[in-house]
């Protein structure tokens, strides 16, 4: 039975007409009535900017916000690889549904159906759009659009502009959202954090916005509110997200009533710069393009790997025989081409036996020296030039030379804020887009698919979804945010604010999240087990206490002030970690990027457990200090066969 | 490693700014340059926290403000302007891709805001880049409703117009172009936006229109003009050429010619 909370709204019918359905059933605003509503968009990224966009150009009066200068700097824009889409233009039999099914699959079966179906659906007009607004996707001489394959697909239907895929497709949005800024239908608040969301009877009704160049606490009222911000892959402070990129909107939307669904599906991706040392703040992806020819290894030796750590020998002086290329041993019919969870849990069982190649024992080489010879020089360099160029300028060491070496880092979260088929959130009012939800890749994300999706649901899902609820709202007023509810939130984050400036500690900010970083490396990393994870909380907890005794906020709050800003977001990176931790904890099955120690084959492999874990977790919170609530949404595949996920042979 | 930094300190726009020089060591030289601000500002931070280094007379302004965030070259955030160079001393590389190793042992490293009336200084090295947004919103995009495509390959475009057009479209939006250029004009910044369109199909209809709108937007924010120093280009992370100036010059003349 499902949870009478969590009412999915998912339409009846075959896979293939639940999107048309529901589109019919939905009521339409009227364009005069439409000028009449509000709505606030919190983030510019793919999503957030797709939809004030396309909202703007409905008729709407939108206000978006954003805590950069400008919404040009989103972390969308350091997408690099490409965007899927089932175009089938390679004519190599792609189609919607095999599109769907790749994502269901290589979500491990913990997405759901019709919402991925949708995805796949509307995948083609994200293409056009983008062209439209002049994107200038990579071309064939012919003139028409090229395609790359990208892992855990058979077809080619990847569209691609160099290795800046998401910078371009970021830049068209923000056009058309410029568009409609100087149209005067999106009002942009560039600088702006959204600090809390303000509720009133049981409706989302506006937000509390801090101006970061004034710090002043701003009330903006609307008729709904979005929220396109993003991941909290930041809650781990090392990973390959943005410096700024936080999970704190949808934090304040958890508090205030919102479901938070599947929170421990975070996706490490193998691939990664290793760390250098404890200076580090970030993380630097390598392509996974780079998996097609690279094969990785460590020595089989462990007296060489000392060697290499005391710069004795290099890994280009051991020879072929005492190489152990892991992957192709342990997965023969993937090798190094295995899925991310996959590639990432294996290397760390490598340097956790003390195969680490490097001073600090994490990371495994990642070589060329095979596919140099092979294919030469000239066509390695124009399969991933660019990439080698960038990885010596970061490290001064040359991957034509001598092997890269890589680490996995913290990359995506699958997990995000609960919504149903409409992408609305358990609170009325109040909608979810793009990385901020849960809903399209289950345990784990193909490449390629995080871009086609915020664009799916700022384009193209949620300007027409939304409109069901505001047909219902136009003969409302202006949201009055004079109102208790307004004051009481406004309140509320000035005591928030005033307590972090009351501590007057010694320590700063990223001194503890760094330390919240390591307890989360280490319980809720690449392998999880419920001692490990009810240590984390504890730690957490503890953590948490010591923050609120001993954090160091400098300056005041109605200035420019970076670290007051930190230490907002590290409170809500607190409530992220611990509740990644109770999911974690609860799902004691092995699935996508999930990995529980406890639930493994005899060889070591993922061992996923449908039979008691084949639903969405969605979280309640239940005050601060309490153990949320867990809710559960079955998920029934009625249109595909749920199957084992099998690399090896 | 070891440096001297002398950092621009201002509170905020309205402010007098000055220099105040700090010393720093045990630096990696595999790290970051932001990474060594961020070391800084940890030790400013732990300093101004310490009641004895106050009463000491510790006179830190706190710790330095600086644009930042994806901290691999494509945000276009971060601004720094280091001994006389936007973005330092190594060639095409944003402030976040610059990496210690660059610099001497013992250096002293002058950094501060880039500097340009349109620009103003927000606190310490953080500029005020709205004007840039301005200028698109003038007229940097195309003007199609979402829904309203037709399917994409049906707009055929040459490979190298699309190359040529990415090439401009690359711009990161940082103003390293603005703080380099010694009339502080944006010029590059517009001329990537109006060649990368004005290359394809898409761009046509609205291109008379987008190179007059965005040159007079440009103009009205106090930008300076063009005298063809080439400067920007030089110190463009990411390598924009002048020849889309001469794009944006043929556009907008044409443009005015059929007035």
């Amino acid at each position: 039975m499902s949870d009478t909370k969590l009412i999915s709204k998912i339409p009846e019918g075959p896979l293939e007409q639940k999107w048309s359905k529901r589109k019919s059933e939905i009521h339409l605003v009227s364009p005069n009535n439409k000028r009449k509503l509000e709505i606030i968009v919190v983030g510019t990224g793919l999503g957030g900017a797709s939809a004030a966009a396309s909202l703007g150009e409905l008729g709407y009066n939108v206000k978006i916000f954003c805590i950069s200068d400008s919404p040009r700097r989103a972390h969308s824009i350091a997408a690099q690889g490409g965007i899927n889409a089932a175009k089938n233009y390679q004519n190599d039999n792609d189609s919607v549904y095999r599109l769907f099914y790749d994502t269901i699959k290589g979500g491990d079966y913990r997405s759901r159906e019709a919402n991925v179906y949708r995805l796949a659906e509307v995948s083609a007009a994200i293409i056009d759009q983008c062209v439209a607004q002049g994107i200038p996707f990579a071309r064939e001489y012919g003139g028409y659009l090229a395609n790359r394959s990208f892992g855990g697909v058979q077809v080619s239907r990847t569209f691609y502009a160099r290795g800046q895929t998401g910078q371009q497709l970021l830049l068209g949005a923000y056009a058309s959202l410029n568009k409609e800024i100087a149209n005067g239908s999106v009002k942009s608040y560039p600088r702006h954090e959204m600090l809390d969301l303000v509720v009133v009877n049981g409706e989302a009704k506006g937000i509390i916005a801090r101006n970061l160049v004034t710090g002043q606490l701003e009330r903006f009222g609307a008729h709904a509110v979005v929220i396109a911000t993003g991941g909290y892959g930041n809650t781990y402070f090392l990973s390959t997200n943005a410096m700024n990129s936080n999970g704190s909107a949808a934090m304040q939307c958890y508090r205030k009533g919102a479901f938070f669904a599947n929170p421990c599906f975070a996706q490490i991706h193998p691939t990664c710069i290793p760390v250098h040392g404890d200076q580090q703040c970030k993380l630097t992806l390598m392509s996974e393009s780079l998996r097609n020819d690279g094969r990785i290894w460590v020595p089989k030796k462990l007296e060489d790997v000392k060697r290499l750590r005391n710069h004795e020998v290099k890994a280009s002086q051991i020879p072929e025989e005492d190489r152990d290329y892991y992957l192709e041993r342990r997965y023969p019919a993937f090798g190094n081409l295995v899925p991310r969870d996959v590639a990432s849990r294996a290397a760390k069982e490598r340097c956790d036996a003390g195969f680490g190649v490097n001073e600090t024992g994490k990371a495994v080489f990642l070589d060329f020296s095979d596919a140099i010879k092979r294919l030469g020089h000239q066509r390695v360099a124009e399969r991933y030039g660019n990439l080698f160029e960038m990885y010596e300028k970061i490290t001064a060491s040359s991957p034509w030379e001598e092997p890269m070496m890589i680490y996995p880092a913290i990359h995506y979260t699958m997990g995000g804020i609960w919504v149903d088929y409409d992408l609305q959130t358990t609170i009325p009012g109040l909608y979810a887009i793009g990385e901020a939800n849960f809903s399209d890749h289950g345990g784990n994300r193909l490449g390629a698919s995080a871009l086609m999706q915020g664009l799916a649901d700022g384009y193209f899902v949620l300007p027409i979804t939304i409109g069901d609820y505001l047909s219902h709202k136009f003969a409302e007023p202006k949201t009055d945010v004079s109102v208790k509810e307004f004051t009481q939130a406004e309140k509320a984050v000035q005591a928030r604010i005033d307590r972090l400036f009351a501590i007057k500690g010694t320590v700063p900010v990223d001194v503890i999240h760094k330390k919240l970083g390591n307890i989360m490396w280490e319980y809720v990393g690449m392998a999880r087990d419920a001692e490990g994870l009810k240590k984390a909380i504890k730690e957490i907890k503890e953590l948490k206490e010591y923050f609120y005794e001993n954090v160091y906020v400098p300056g005041s709050q109605f200035e420019f002030n970076q670290e007051l800003e930190k230490a907002l977001r590290l409170e809500d990176f607190f409530e992220i970690g611990m509740l990644m931790a109770y999911d974690a904890l609860n799902r004691n099955e092995s699935c996508g990027g999930h990995f529980r120690i406890e639930s493994q084959t005899e060889e070591g492999e993922a061992k996923r457990d449908d039979a008691n874990y084949m639903y969405v977790a969605a979280w309640e919170y239940k005050g601060e200090g309490t153990e949320p609530e867990l809710h559960k949404e079955p998920l029934d595949y009625q249109f595909i066969e749920v199957k084992t996920r099998n690399y090896k042979d | 490693m070891e440096f001297n930094l002398k950092i621009w300190r201002q509170k905020n726009a309205k402010a007098k700014g000055h220099f105040e020089t700090y010393h720093i060591s045990g630096i990696e030289e595999d790290a970051s340059f932001l990474e060594m601000l961020d070391i800084l500002n940890e030790q400013l931070i732990r300093e101004g926290s310490d009641p004895v280094a106050v009463e000491r007379g510790c006179q830190s302004s706190g710790p330095v403000s600086f644009d930042h965030d994806c901290r691999e070259g494509i945000c276009g955030a971060c601004s720094l302007y280091i001994d006389g160079r936007a973005h330092g001393p190594d060639d095409h590389v944003t402030t976040c891709q610059l990496f210690m190793r660059h610099f001497k042992n013992g250096a002293t490293i002058t950094v501060e805001p880039w500097r340009s009336a349109a620009f103003p200084v927000i606190k310490d090295l953080v500029v005020d880049r709205g004007a840039f947004d301005k200028i698109l919103q003038a007229g940097g995009f195309i003007s199609v409703r979402t829904g309203s495509a037709q399917d994409a390959n049906n707009i055929l475009i040459p490979h190298d117009k699309a190359e040529e057009s990415m090439d401009a479209a690359a711009c990161v939006g940082c103003g390293a172009c603005v703080a380099t250029c010694k009339n502080g004009s944006a010029m590059l910044f517009v001329a990537a936006r109006v060649s990368s369109l004005a290359l394809l199909p898409q761009g046509r209809p609205e291109a008379k229109r987008r190179a007059k709108a965005m040159v007079a937007k440009m103009d009205e924010l106090g930008f300076g003009n063009c005298t063809n120093t080439r400067a920007c280009e030089l110190e463009c992370p990411k390598g924009i050429s002048v020849a889309h100036i001469a794009r944006l010059n043929r556009e907008f003349l044409s443009a005015k010619f059929s007035d």
